[in-house]
């Protein structure tokens, strides 16, 4: 133990380093964490960007019943497309890659992660991906779905499958990489002087997070691998007029793509454990629950795919089984969820950007999580499975969930890693617009649902046409909530007001470096004293008369 | 002003909250009429998950604004909230009755789906008439006698053993009307068996037993009709069923539910639920017609009468696939 902490305690010599990095220094092979964090989260924004234009043209398409905007297999290359980069190059990026890199060390009091050289390979696997997706459009683009499923998939616009299934692989070998990084990190390298129990709920939700991504993306390679064969090397693993099998891809696709959902949310609830207590001024309630339910997720979120699968070929005993392995997920997911709104009980409530974002999150995610219930539930699913109910759920939970968690760990760190502050106006704004803009794009989709739309489809019956047209409205509210925040980000980048060290008084170890932090983030490393959520407590301590005066 | 007690204003909320929930359960009118026996069971199923959500929804919801707005920061206010760091009775609170909930939604569900058939797929007549064989020794046993009589053909078909099946109170027993429906890019194919009509819209007696058993030539297709609160996928390779009663004579859409290619969202037909006398009408009239087979269907019967093995069917089919130009 002794040896493994020695290096930690004296600053590195090797190799040289300038003071400060230039711009220059972000379009390069770069080790250190906090670079990889930024390049991480710009290019996934970049992308967010692109995947968010594909659904404003799927949107347009859907504002009328007939097909009369897009060409139906453009509109089915885009749904599969948008699909694909929000989740592989957006929120799993943004929310592992580009949080998780930048925060981790920071907050365990680390100089850098475990694998510096590692962790840069990983972040340059994703633009290669994201490239392949793009060019994948010269050849008609991938239009089977982000799921793919053979036969579709094996028969439909192949060379841009292909190239969708090498992107996809990309993608999760750099998963798999930063996953390995972050549990020896977290184990081996936080600061001896902080206890297990003083670890940030973020680091707990990536350890959590990390897991599940090493266990789990392995066998997404395996059934996109033998896709593969099958497609181009005339193999017939998912062939049934050759003695294979379609279904054995759907459990291999699910077993990999139900916990990414939880690659997608965890990390979130980590920002939301960071970012409610601070702005709260409280201590965060239950510190320990809120650990272990992601660990409670994590585990049992390995055992619930099948719901997917609840009208496809699964025997009765399945679907049963994995009706109730469902249902069980919603308990730690609540824990969670009541354990933040304890938080805000007493508290000293600051309604900034962050915290409206971080309130907006748990008010949506709610209700995704509740329809999620009534989906996870095989007679009911049997009904909405393949409907724009599931696409109302999932966007409640991914967008309201995921990406309002981004937004707040945005406008939380931003201050950190520029050094400035973001416009507070401009960041009100952008909430308003972004609340309005989901609630209006996702609500109907419930009913849409329910009525008997299905999903993925560029044409439909007459009688819904009325309620798309909401939702494609609501979806142009989306699309121009972006343009605030964007002003917001390249103009405060520049001229923002200076935030100092530590703007909002936090606690965790991030904020007693400088902003932004130091090449190797402290000169000397810090002594952890007082826990992460601390809050109130001095002050209890020293004050207690000055509480008797209040009540009077 | 006198003061009002703490513990009235949460018995009101509660009572409200109650009160909201039960009219949201029973008055949402989000779902289709029900047209099938297993409507009202999957309805029944998700009102009391609506309501018992909108309780929830409510409370965490209502929990959220009243503390924004009670504990927010004042101008000029300083300093930090109250120290609580957690609270056992409060969270072994929040955790057993979540846990609750789901145990009853899980007991209940596997109750709903008993009842709607979905534990009971495969129990058809050929199940009672014969010993039950796996599918896979049956398929192999079946060209050796082709020429035998029809219970080999019958047999020759492999058994649904996914879907929903039987629901209780036609356990064991024959369906009265019998549909092979396949699925392919982007029509649904209606197969009537017994007299041979091959039809683009399903027509169905209400009140009867109706078995479809389902298949897809290319691609998956999923088969749903909102108003029977019913789907299954039509799977290549994997044989499946829904069995169900249509309760209420009309006219209702058929829709693909899994993505199968550029128009899979045209891929829409209807079904048609006549009285037992309009079925039976609808049936004597097409029987006529159905004599010459029009649709490049190799289904079983046709194999028969053209003297063609199964497996040479498969190899041709196996072939045809390879050199569709798709493929390249």
């Amino acid at each position: 133990m002794a040896q493994a902490q020695l290096p930690l305690d004296t600053p590195l010599s090797l190799p040289e380093h300038p003071k400060a990095w230039k711009w220059y220094d972000y379009f390069t092979f770069n080790v250190d964490h906090k670079v990889i964090g930024i390049q991480y989260l710009v290019t996934a924004f970049i992308f967010y960007l692109i995947g968010g234009l594909m659904a404003v043209a799927m949107r347009t398409e859907l504002a009328t019943a007939n097909s009369d905007f897009l060409d139906p297999n453009l509109y089915n290359a885009f749904l599969t497309n948008h699909g694909t980069i929000m989740i592989f190059l957006w929120v799993v990026p943004a929310a592992i890659g580009g949080f998780g890199n930048y925060l981790v060390p920071l907050m365990v009091g680390a100089r850098d992660m475990a694998f510096p050289r590692l962790n840069a390979l990983a972040f340059w696997l994703n633009p290669p991906a994201g490239a392949l997706l793009l060019a994948s459009f010269l050849f008609g683009g991938a239009q089977a779905g982000w799921t793919s499923y053979p036969p579709l998939s094996t028969i439909t616009a192949t060379t841009a499958q292909s190239m969708w299934i090498l992107a996809i692989v990309l993608a999760g070998t750099s998963s798999i990489m930063g996953s390995v990084n972050f549990i020896v990190t977290i184990w081996k390298m936080k600061v001896p002087s902080m206890r297990w129990d003083q670890l940030p709920l973020f680091c707990w939700a990536m350890l959590a997070t990390s897991l599940l991504a090493l266990v789990s993306t392995p066998v997404l390679a395996v059934g996109l691998i033998l896709l593969l064969f099958d497609i181009n090397f005339g193999t017939s693993f998912y062939k049934p007029d050759a003695g294979g099998n379609v279904v054995i891809y759907q459990h291999l696709f699910w077993f990999y793509s139900h916990p990414a959902v939880y690659l997608m949310i965890l990390p979130i609830f980590g920002i939301m454990s960071e970012v409610i207590p601070v702005h709260a001024r409280k201590p965060i309630f239950g510190y320990q629950a809120i650990a272990y339910s992601s660990l409670a997720i994590c585990c049992v979120g390995l055992f619930v795919w099948v719901h997917h699968m609840f009208t496809s070929g699964t025997p009765p005993w399945m679907r049963m089984f994995f009706t109730i392995s469902t249902l069980i997920v919603a308990v730690p997911t609540g824990v969670k969820i009541f354990s933040w709104v304890a938080t805000l009980w007493g508290g000293k409530i600051r309604l900034n950007s962050a915290m409206l974002f971080a309130i907006g999150l748990l008010s949506m995610f709610v209700l995704g999580g509740l329809s999620g219930v009534t989906l996870g539930t095989a007679p009911v699913d049997i009904h909405v499975h393949d409907t724009y109910y599931v696409v109302a759920h999932f966007h409640y939970v991914l967008f309201g969930g995921s990406v309002f968690g981004l937004y707040a760990g945005i406008y939380h760190w931003f201050p950190k890693m520029t050094g400035r502050l973001l416009d507070e106006r401009l960041g009100i704004l952008h909430f308003i617009l972004t609340l309005i803009g989901t609630n209006l794009t996702f609500l109907p989709m419930h009913e849409l649902g329910l009525k008997g739309m299905p999903r993925r489809v560029a044409m439909y019956d007459p009688q819904f046409e009325s309620i798309n047209l909401i939702c494609t409205i609501g979806a142009f509210v989306l699309a121009f909530s972006i343009i605030p925040f964007l002003i917001n980000i390249i103009w405060s980048w520049n001229k923002g007001k200076i935030a100092g060290d530590n703007p909002w008084g936090g606690l965790s170890l991030e904020w007693t470096t400088s902003s932004p932090p130091l090449i190797e983030n402290w000169k000397v490393l810090p002594v952890v004293t007082k826990g992460p959520y601390d809050y109130g407590i001095e002050q209890r301590k020293g004050s207690t008369d000055e509480d008797d005066d209040e009540k009077e | 002003m006198e003061q009002i007690p703490a513990s009235i204003w949460t018995l009101t909320a509660g009572v409200v909250v109650t009160l909201i929930s039960f009219w949201v359960g029973h008055h949402h009118g989000l779902l289709p009429e029900q047209a099938s026996e297993q409507a009202p069971l999957v309805d029944n199923f998700f009102d009391i998950m609506l309501t018992i959500g909108t309780a929830l929804f409510l409370v965490v919801q209502g929990a959220i604004i009243l503390f924004v707005i009670r504990y927010r920061r004042r101008a000029g206010e300083e300093g930090d909230g109250l120290p609580v760091e957690g609270n056992l009775p409060l969270e072994a609170f929040w955790t057993a009755i979540p846990a609750l909930i789901v145990i009853f939604l899980g007991i209940y569900s596997v109750d709903i789906f008993q009842r709607m058939g979905g534990l009971n797929p495969g129990d058809h007549a050929m199940h009672s008439m014969h010993t039950p064989k796996p599918a896979m020794a049956v398929v192999a046993e079946a060209p050796s006698k082709t020429t035998s009589d029809a219970t080999a053909l019958l047999a020759a078909a492999p058994t649904p053993e996914i879907g929903i099946g039987a629901s209780p109170d036609v356990q064991g027993k024959a369906p009265d009307v019998v549909v092979d429906v396949t699925g392919m890019q982007y029509a649904w194919i209606f197969t009537y068996p017994d007299s041979g009509i091959v039809s683009g819209e399903l027509h169905i007696p209400v009140g009867k037993d109706v078995q479809l058993n389902l298949s897809a030539r290319d691609v998956i297709h999923s088969f749903w009709v909102p108003q029977f609160r019913l789907k299954q996928d039509a799977i290549p390779g994997v044989p499946t069923e829904l069995r169900f009663k249509a309760t209420k004579v009309g006219t209702y859409p058929v829709v693909c539910a899994e993505l199968c290619g550029g128009y899979h969202g045209a891929m829409r037909t209807q079904v048609i639920v006549h009285t037992p006398e309009d079925f039976e009408a609808w049936r004597s009239q097409n029987q006529a017609i159905a004599t010459a087979p029009v649709i490049p269907s190799l289904s079983d019967r046709h194999v028969e009468e053209m003297g063609v093995t199964p497996q040479l069917v498969a190899q041709v089919e196996a072939m045809t696939h390879h050199h569709s130009p798709a493929k390249l």
